[in-house]
């Protein structure tokens, strides 16, 4: 990125509105300064007012305007936090620590072949990494089942490829699948998902000499660096933490697939 | 003029309030939000001989008013943390306390003597982290080990020692002479309380390690008391700390018998905890027109 690194800061921002989009997933509209600073792959950490439910849920960033100062949200309910959440309505305030994470590194893919790979929750950081990116993009999309979200969002952005585990819309299986069924071919890869999604990406990868970057999820704390909570093993000597562990909050979440060891 | 300074082992720090060890790493990545020129000291993350590579994750969970962490004291080693951490620190006005951890004797040792020529304040010495296999609260949890390594650290220090204590024994007020009798400067209370949860829906456990330490706002009464029966029982300072969230529970901490207190787990849920929690025990002071904060230390009527 070019410049300055933004203070992370711990904001007050105004809902602007909120629906349910899915089974558990909301779509969370928030007006904030921090939009001036996000892009995509990058995350907020969200308070719950719960004083029992004490830490921030680290949500990653599915849209910025930064015209109208709102970032995007789209959550799946998980527990408690996400759950308080969800009951929030335009005009409520909620506080939120940000902007935080380095990103996807958008130069990194300009007018090459893409895959934008997202599996269920991991869904929303492409659909603002499919409009900063500069490229010929594939989106690859995983569900559940036919309970879709954003697809018709990502679809103003690219080519989208649907698979949901039980057949019920497009290819049955997964985002590999969606590969192999569609012949297709990338010069890079960009993903957030689950581990086993992200796994097999590395592999291919791998085996195809291209280079991914993957969006990586830990439990947290901080969200700042500081407590060492969510880190992942990579492969070299880290450059901050001097041991085989990256921090996920700050080093990452958007690692290159060789780097870590998943 | 309100006087906000208090000392500890001869090291007159600029108000009570430190960070806890572990929760603030070296204070860079808090420095985004709290000017550190206005702490009392910086208690750093605990530092070994040797890079540490730490836990497995998930390493922290949250749990009713509190989170459990097992990090396992991951550390980049005294060497880089001379080179590239004390620098850091040393361009504010407040004072560096070095939290040390060690699976021996000797690893602590090694520590102690590499930091003898740096221009740190205080020593820490973590006997007390419930989440690592060998040393720290191997040496806490008995008074002849608790004074045998406090000794051993005394012989070599070249700062004030203050010894952090675990929450996880019998007897604090027995722990806290043992440490005095050895040399200790001063101690500081109380670590993390040994826990776990558990995922129902997964039957696993949500940290790796299994155990962790517990902390924050759902242990504040269990640190207010063995803070407590510990100035009862020594009269060496007290460095008090377990759940402090804002003034109100820092000034409990002082008048059951802290000289200093420590802001720990919240740093994670509100990053400006310390600076308002410096700032709240002024106003409180100039409400009850308190003019030294070292009034305060003990001063909760013993009736």
């Amino acid at each position: 990125m070019d410049g300055q690194i933004p203070l992370k800061k711990k904001v007050k921002t105004t809902i602007v509105s909120q629906k349910q989009i899915a089974e558990q997933i909301y779509d969370l509209w928030l007006e904030t300064e921090l939009a001036q600073d996000a892009h995509a792959g990058q995350f907020v950490a969200v308070y719950p007012q719960n004083a029992a439910t004490l830490l921030p849920r680290p949500i990653s960033i599915c849209e910025v305007d930064k015209e109208q100062c709102r970032l995007r949200l789209v959550y799946r309910v998980a527990g408690k936090g996400t759950a308080e959440f969800s009951a929030y309505r335009a005009g409520d305030t909620l506080e939120v620590l940000g902007v935080l994470g380095n990103g996807f590194p958008i130069e990194a893919a300009k007018g090459k072949r893409v895959f934008l790979m997202g599996g269920g929750i991991g869904i929303p950081p492409m659909l603002e990494l499919s409009k900063e990116l500069d490229a010929e993009k594939h989106i690859l999309l995983g569900y559940r089942n036919q309970d879709l979200f954003l697809q018709d969002d990502l679809g103003e952005n690219g080519q989208v490829y649907i698979a949901t585990e039980d057949g019920s819309v497009g290819v049955q299986g997964n985002v590999m699948d969606i590969i192999k069924v569609n012949d297709l071919h990338a010069d890079i890869i960009m993903a957030c998902g689950p581990m086993p999604m992200l796994r097999a990406i590395k592999q291919y990868a791998a085996e195809q000499g291209i280079d991914a970057y993957l969006s990586l999820e830990e439990r947290m704390a901080c969200g700042v660096g500081a407590c060492l909570g969510c880190v992942c093993k990579t492969k070299e000597i880290d450059h901050h933490s001097h041991v085989n562990n990256a921090r996920i909050c700050t080093d990452g979440p958007v690692f290159e697939a060789g780097e870590v060891d998943i | 003029m309100i006087n906000t300074k208090v000392a500890i082992a001869g090291v007159t720090l600029n108000n009570p309030v430190m960070t806890a060890s572990g929760t603030f790493g070296s204070g860079m990545e808090y420095s985004d939000f709290v000017d550190l020129n206005k702490l009392g000291a910086v208690v750093t993350k605990g530092v070994a001989n040797v890079p540490w590579e730490g836990n497995p994750t998930p390493r922290v969970a949250e749990t009713y008013g509190g989170m459990l962490n097992a990090i396992g004291l991951q550390n980049p080693g005294i060497d880089v943390f001379a080179e590239r951490d004390i620098p850091f620190l040393k361009q504010y006005d407040t004072k560096i306390i070095v939290n040390i951890c060690g699976k021996t004797v000797e690893d602590y040792l090694k520590v102690v003597e590499r930091l003898a020529d740096e221009p740190v304040d205080m020593l820490e010495i973590n006997v007390s982290c419930p989440n690592v296999k060998e040393g720290a609260i191997a040496f806490g949890q008995k008074p002849d080990s608790l004074y045998h390594i406090t000794s051993e650290i005394k012989k070599k220090a070249k700062q004030p020692v203050i010894m952090k204590l675990s929450p996880n024994v019998t007897d604090i007020a027995e722990m806290s002479k043992a440490a005095e009798a050895a040399g200790a400067d001063a101690l500081s209370m109380i670590n993390t309380i040994t826990g776990m949860k558990i995922d129902i829906h997964k039957r696993k456990f949500a940290l790796a390690n299994k155990t962790g330490g517990l902390s924050g706002p759902a242990i504040k009464p269990v640190a207010v008391r063995m803070v407590y029966q510990a100035a009862q029982a020594v009269k060496i300072p007290i460095i008090g700390m377990g759940g402090i969230a804002n003034a109100e529970d820092a000034i409990e901490f002082l008048l059951a018998g802290a000289s200093a207190v420590a802001v720990g787990a919240m740093n994670f849920v509100n990053p400006y905890t310390t600076v308002e929690v410096v700032q709240g025990i002024e106003e409180y002071m100039q409400r009850y027109g308190i003019e030294d904060v070292t009034e305060l230390i003990g001063a909760v009527e013993n009736i």
